[in-house]
């Protein structure tokens, strides 16, 4: 794998990678070890933004730090079982039959996949708390709707690209619609505001139709 | 409790603080006070911590009554400030009474006047912050006519008696900002990287706290591909389809699908917030 370090300003450096694959398991590697005065790490689909503090962690220590980190540490993708999450839906989505027919599969089957695989919250996009969702054992690609709707009602259980992801709030949205959970995606008030952070494992499971 | 009640906002009454740092990766900007160290200056006035929330007025149009006595002071934008009708020194604390009244005229110089009271604004935090991030939605509401806002505790800091050394107004001129290298400045052409720094440049109307899109020349890309959308930081210069840079601030979406040429150095990034529609800026190396 390569990695290249490019300059984003005097606090941070950009990391970018060959693939979401290698962005997902040089994220682990990082977040496994942070040094002292790092503020955050940002991915993205083919990039982690490595944001320090320069007092505290000067930019070139930071950049060591990341050049350091082996090819192969960064190649095993580490599983954190205790930080998975399970998120009951119902999957009555607008776009369900649609999405099912556009996959040439029944809408039986593609419910029973979305909960069969393992996802994982790959990085955050859009808005806040709304995690890109990826999984190996996910196969398919599911066009974004022709026209995005003004409305997508928070909780609404979606499919775009190779992604799923879950609306945390109200908002405009183009992803397919397969399903809505009750799951506190966004909670401002909490500790931890956002459910579905990245490096998170992710279930969906069928809550039953209501 | 000491409250203020706005009267009238003008174009746009916003609570800042220094912002919500850190939270990007769950997909929440910094957000916080476009002119941090206005914000920061105008706290210091009063007695407050730095990063004490107050309210940013864009163009001025601002008017404010206290119900006790007040230590107030604005920094920033330069303009026709009255406290009782009676001239109000920018840059100063000023003592406001029970019944006082705060006028904040139109902005003569910059664009966006802080306002720091004594003990801060004290509207709830979200995600840690009282900073409001007009993209997201997060923070406390913009402020409309007749918001009575709360005032914290006084600090155990006294009201500084002098603080005159950093009242210089925004310019009305040309203004020049340090350059640091971004991330895809090899996606466009040499000549385009040159033309960054020799073009006379404009603050165009579509400027807020989102971004500041800048009107010149067109920078041509040698890279025509699609970026993947990436991590963005403020002050980052992102190029879209057309040539024309846009300066991403405060409250910018935390990831950018356009490449980013360079990066306004963190030292020029609050004069940004000072431009008004129109002013020249002129680039130079970091």
């Amino acid at each position: 794998m390569s990695r290249r370090l490019l300059p984003s300003g005097d606090a941070a450096l950009l990391v970018e990678c060959d693939s979401l694959d290698e962005v997902l398991a040089l994220h682990d590697a990082l977040a496994a070890e942070p040094p002292a005065g790092l503020v955050e790490l940002v991915p993205a689909a083919r990039t982690i933004l490595v944001a320090i503090d320069p007092e505290r962690l000067p930019l070139e220590s930071a950049a060591t730090w990341v050049r350091r980190i082996p090819a192969e540490a960064a190649a095993r993708r580490s599983g954190h079982a205790a930080d998975e999450v399970t998120v009951d839906v119902v999957y009555d989505g607008d776009d369900l039959r649609s999405a099912a027919a556009l996959l040439g599969i029944s809408s039986d089957a593609l419910v029973a996949r979305h909960q069969a695989v393992e996802w994982r919250v790959a990085f955050i996009g859009f808005a806040p708390g709304f995690g890109y969702l990826v999984s190996d054992d996910w196969p398919f690609e599911v066009p974004r709707l022709d026209a995005p709707r003004p409305r997508v009602p928070s909780g609404a259980v979606a499919l775009a690209g190779a992604f799923a992801g879950v609306y945390p709030r109200q908002s405009p949205g183009g992803w397919r619609l397969i399903g809505r959970t009750d799951a506190p995606l966004w909670d401002p008030a909490a500790e931890s505001p956002a459910l579905l952070v990245p490096g998170r494992r992710v279930r969906f499971r069928d809550a039953g139709r209501s | 409790m000491r409250r203020l009640t706005v009267e009238a906002p003008g174009a746009l009454a916003l609570v800042e603080d220094l912002g919500r740092p850190g939270l990007a990766h769950l997909g929440v900007a910094g957000s916080g006070a476009l002119d941090r160290a206005a914000l920061a200056l105008a706290n210091r006035l009063v007695g407050n911590p730095d990063g004490a929330a107050g309210i940013e007025i864009l163009m001025g149009g601002f008017r404010a009554r206290f119900d006790e006595e007040t230590w107030v002071a604005v920094t920033g934008a330069w303009g026709r400030v009255t406290l009782d009708g009676r001239p109000f020194a920018p840059y100063t604390a000023g003592r406001a009474v029970a019944g006082s009244v705060l006028e904040i005229g139109p902005a003569e110089r910059g664009a966006r006047y802080l306002l720091a009271v004594r003990g801060g604004v004290d509207e709830p935090a979200e995600l840690g912050s009282r900073s409001r991030d007009t993209l997201s939605a997060i923070g406390p509401a913009p402020v409309a006519a007749g918001r009575v806002l709360a005032i914290g505790a006084a600090p155990a800091a006294s009201v500084p008696l002098l603080d005159r050394e950093a009242a210089f107004p925004p310019p009305t001129g040309a203004v020049t900002l340090a350059l640091l290298p971004g991330p895809r400045a090899d996606w466009f052409t040499d000549a385009a990287r040159a033309t960054l720094f020799d073009a006379t440049w404009r603050l165009s109307g579509q400027a807020d706290r989102v971004g500041a899109r800048l009107e010149g020349p067109a920078l041509e890309r040698q890279m025509t591909g699609e970026l993947a959308s990436e991590a963005t930081v403020p002050g980052s210069m992102q190029v879209a389809g057309d040539g024309r840079p846009t300066v991403l601030l405060a409250d910018r979406p935390v990831t950018g699908g356009y490449p980013v040429i360079a990066i306004i150095s963190p030292a020029s990034l609050d004069a940004v917030a000072q431009l008004r529609p129109g002013q020249e800026v002129r680039f130079r190396h970091a």
